[in-house]
C-alpha cells in the first residue's frame, strides 16, 4: 500500500531523514519507534505533505505522494493524526469531526451522518461531548477526536504520531485498545510511538529510526526480543516508570 | 439635552456605527483566516460607492451596485492573488505591509480615473430632504437603507459562517492552519474567498452609505481607521463583537458633536483606540487568554 524508498527530507538546509525505506502493507499495523530527535515525525510530515522531500519517492497505491501537495492528500486516502492533537479548539466536538470527513468525493457527502455515526459509536465520549467546543475537553478526549476526524473520509491508511504523548496510563490504554480494533475492522495503521513497549504490542512489524537512518527492522516480536532494542528503548522505560 | 435632541444623535450614531460594523467585520472575516490585518479594506467601501457613481450614469442604480459589488470582489481576488498568495516567506508583518502598499495604489488608481471631487449616489428612496417620522425622530429613509443592508449582511455573515460547510472551513483555516490541511481543505483558496467576502460587503457598505456621507478617492481611510478602531474594541476577529463595537463608536461619536466641535469627531475616535490599546488590548469582549495566542 505504502512504499517508501531512499526518501531523504528535511527543513531548509537541515537533513533529517537519510535514505529512509520502508513499506506498510494493508491491513498491518506498522509501528515506527525511536528517541526524539530520531527522525519519526519528519517521516509522517513527508507522507503527508507538510514536509518537503528532497529525494526518493514515496508510492502510495502506485501514486506518488512527493508531487501532490499537503491538502491533496487526505483524498487519495493517507490521513495524519498530527501529533498533539491539532483539533480545531474553537469549534464544537461534531463540527471538528464534520471538517474531517471534508476529503470525502462530493458524491459521497450523503454518508457523512452515517460515517458520524460510527465515530460515535467508536468513542461513545465524543457523543457526550459533541455540543462542546474541542477545546474543553481533556487530553484523552482531544487524541480521540483527532482520530475520529481522521477516520471520517474513511482512509485506507491511517498515520498517528505520538498518540499517546502527555496522557494518563489508563487512557493510554483506552487509546491503544481503539487502534488495535481499528485493525481488526480492515484499517491500516502507520503508529510513530516514543512508548515502544505499548507500541510494538499491538503492531505487526516496526522500524527503528536513529538519527534519520531506520537501523533496525523487523516482525514486532522479534524488535521486542532484541537485545539491542531493550537496551535502547524498552530498557529506558523501566528506568523511568 | 431635549429627548428629541438626544434621539436624533442616537439614530445618527447608529447610522455611522453600522457602517463601522461593516468595515471592522471586513477585517475580521480577512482576520480570522489569514492573521492579518488588511488595510486596504477602506478601500474597498470608497471602490464600492465610486464604481457604482460611475457605473450609474450608463445604468439603473440597483444595476449599477450590483456591478460595483461584483467589481470590487475581484478588486479582492486580485490583491490576494496577484500580492498576498505570492510571497515567499509569508510573515505576517510582510503581509499587513503589503495590504498598506496596496492601500495606497488603490487610492491613486483611483485619484487618476476620478479625480479629487467628491460625488455621490442618489438617495435610494426620495433626496436629502425627504424624512420618515419614526416617533418622535425624524430620519431620512436613506438611514434605514444603510442600517438594514448592514443589519441584513451581519446576519447573513453569521448564518454563513455557522451553518454551511465552506463557512465552517473558512473557520477551520482561521483555527488551525495545519490541521485544516491535514482534513484536505486547501487554505489558499479560503484566504482568496476571504478577500473576496470581505471586498464584497464592504463595496455593499460603501455604495449604500454615499448619498449620506458622499465618496471621494481617499474616504476609505478614514472609514478603515474607524473599522480598524471597532474591529479592535469587540476584540479582532470576534464578529459580534465588531456589531457592539460599531454601535458603541457610532454613538459615542455622534454624542460627542454636543460636546467638542465636529471637526474633532475623528479625534473622539481616535481617542477611543488608544484608551482600548492602553487598557485592555484584546477588546471589550474578547478574553485575555484567546488573545495571549494571536500573534497581534
Amino acid at each position: 500500500m505504502l512504499k517508501i524508498r531512499n526518501l531523504e527530507a528535511g527543513y531548509g538546509k537541515l537533513r533529517v531523514l537519510r535514505k529512509v525505506s520502508m513499506h506498510v502493507s494493508a491491513g498491518e499495523i506498522v509501528a515506527i519507534i525511536g528517541a526524539n530527535g530520531s527522525g519519526k515525525t519528519t517521516l509522517l510530515g513527508a507522507i503527508s505533505g507538510l514536509v518537503g522531500a528532497t529525494s526518493g519517492e514515496i508510492r502510495f497505491q502506485d501514486e506518488d505522494l512527493t508531487l501532490l501537495s499537503a491538502s491533496r492528500i487526505p483524498a487519495r486516502g493517507c490521513v495524519l493524526v498530527p501529533e498533539g492533537r491539532q483539533v480545531f479548539a474553537a469549534m464544537t466536538v461534531e463540527e471538528n469531526l464534520l471538517l474531517g470527513g471534508h476529503p470525502l468525493a462530493r458524491e459521497k457527502r450523503g454518508e457523512l451522518d452515517g460515517l458520524l455515526a460510527h465515530q460515535y459509536e467508536l468513542f461513545p465520549i465524543l457523543r457526550e461531548r459533541r455540543k462542546q467546543l474541542a477545546g474543553t475537553l481533556s487530553g484523552g478526549e482531544q487524541q480521540m477526536l483527532a482520530m475520529g476526524r481522521a477516520l471520517m473520509s474513511r482512509p485506507s491508511l491511517v498515520m498517528m504520531d505520538e498518540p499517546s504523548t502527555g496522557l494518563a496510563p489508563l487512557i493510554v490504554r483506552d487509546i491503544f485498545a481503539i487502534i488495535a480494533r481499528l485493525r481488526q475492522e480492515g484499517n491500516t495503521v502507520l503508529l510513530v510511538e516514543q512508548n515502544a513497549k505499548a507500541a510494538l504490542a499491538i503492531a505487526d512489524r516496526g522500524y527503528v529510526l536513529e538519527t534519520g537512518k531506520v537501523i533496525i527492522q523487523g516482525p514486532a516480536e522479534d524488535l521486542l526480543a532484541n537485545r539491542d532494542v531493550q537496551r535502547a528503548y524498552l530498557g529506558r522505560e523501566k528506568l523511568e516508570g | 439635552m431635549t429627548s428629541e435632541l438626544f434621539l436624533q444623535y442616537l439614530v445618527a450614531g447608529i447610522t455611522y456605527g453600522s457602517i463601522y460594523t461593516v468595515v471592522a467585520i471586513g477585517f475580521n472575516i480577512i482576520y480570522n483566516t489569514t492573521g492579518i490585518i488588511n488595510f486596504s479594506q477602506g478601500e474597498f467601501v470608497m471602490l464600492g460607492g465610486m464604481v457604482a457613481i460611475t457605473l450609474h450614469n450608463f445604468m439603473a442604480l440597483p444595476l449599477a451596485i450590483l456591478l460595483a459589488v461584483l467589481i470590487t470582489m475581484a478588486v479582492g481576488a486580485a490583491i490576494e492573488m496577484l500580492f498576498i498568495r505570492r510571497l515567499r516567506s509569508p510573515s505576517v508583518l510582510r503581509m499587513i505591509i503589503v495590504t498598506i502598499g496596496v492601500s495606497i495604489l488603490i487610492r491613486e488608481v483611483a485619484l487618476h480615473l476620478w479625480g479629487s471631487g467628491v460625488r455621490s449616489l442618489p438617495y435610494f428612496i426620495g433626496n436629502e430632504i425627504t424624512t420618515i417620522k419614526l416617533g418622535p425622530v425624524f430620519v431620512s429613509p436613506q438611514v434605514l437603507w444603510v442600517v438594514g443592508t448592514c443589519l441584513v449582511m451581519v446576519v447573513l455573515l453569521l448564518l454563513f459562517f455557522q451553518a454551511t460547510s465552506l463557512g465552517r472551513e473558512m473557520r477551520a483555516c482561521a483555527a488551525n492552519r495545519v490541521a485544516a490541511v491535514l482534513c484536505g481543505i486547501e487554505t489558499r483558496n479560503m484566504v482568496t474567498l476571504s478577500f473576496v467576502l470581505s471586498a464584497g460587503i464592504g463595496a455593499l457598505a460603501g455604495a449604500v452609505v454615499s448619498p449620506i456621507t458622499y465618496s471621494q478617492y481617499d474616504n476609505g481611510t478614514g472609514l478603515a481607521i474607524k473599522g480598524f478602531t471597532v474591529a479592535i474594541l469587540g476584540g479582532l476577529g470576534n464578529s459580534l463583537g465588531a456589531v457592539a463595537g460599531g454601535l458603541l463608536l457610532g454613538v459615542v461619536e455622534a454624542f460627542s458633536v454636543s460636546v467638542v466641535p465636529l471637526a474633532f469627531q475623528d479625534a473622539v475616535a481616535i481617542a477611543v483606540l488608544l484608551l482600548i490599546l492602553f487598557v485592555r488590548p484584546h477588546g471589550l469582549f474578547g478574553s485575555g487568554a484567546t488573545a495571549a495566542m494571536k500573534e497581534f
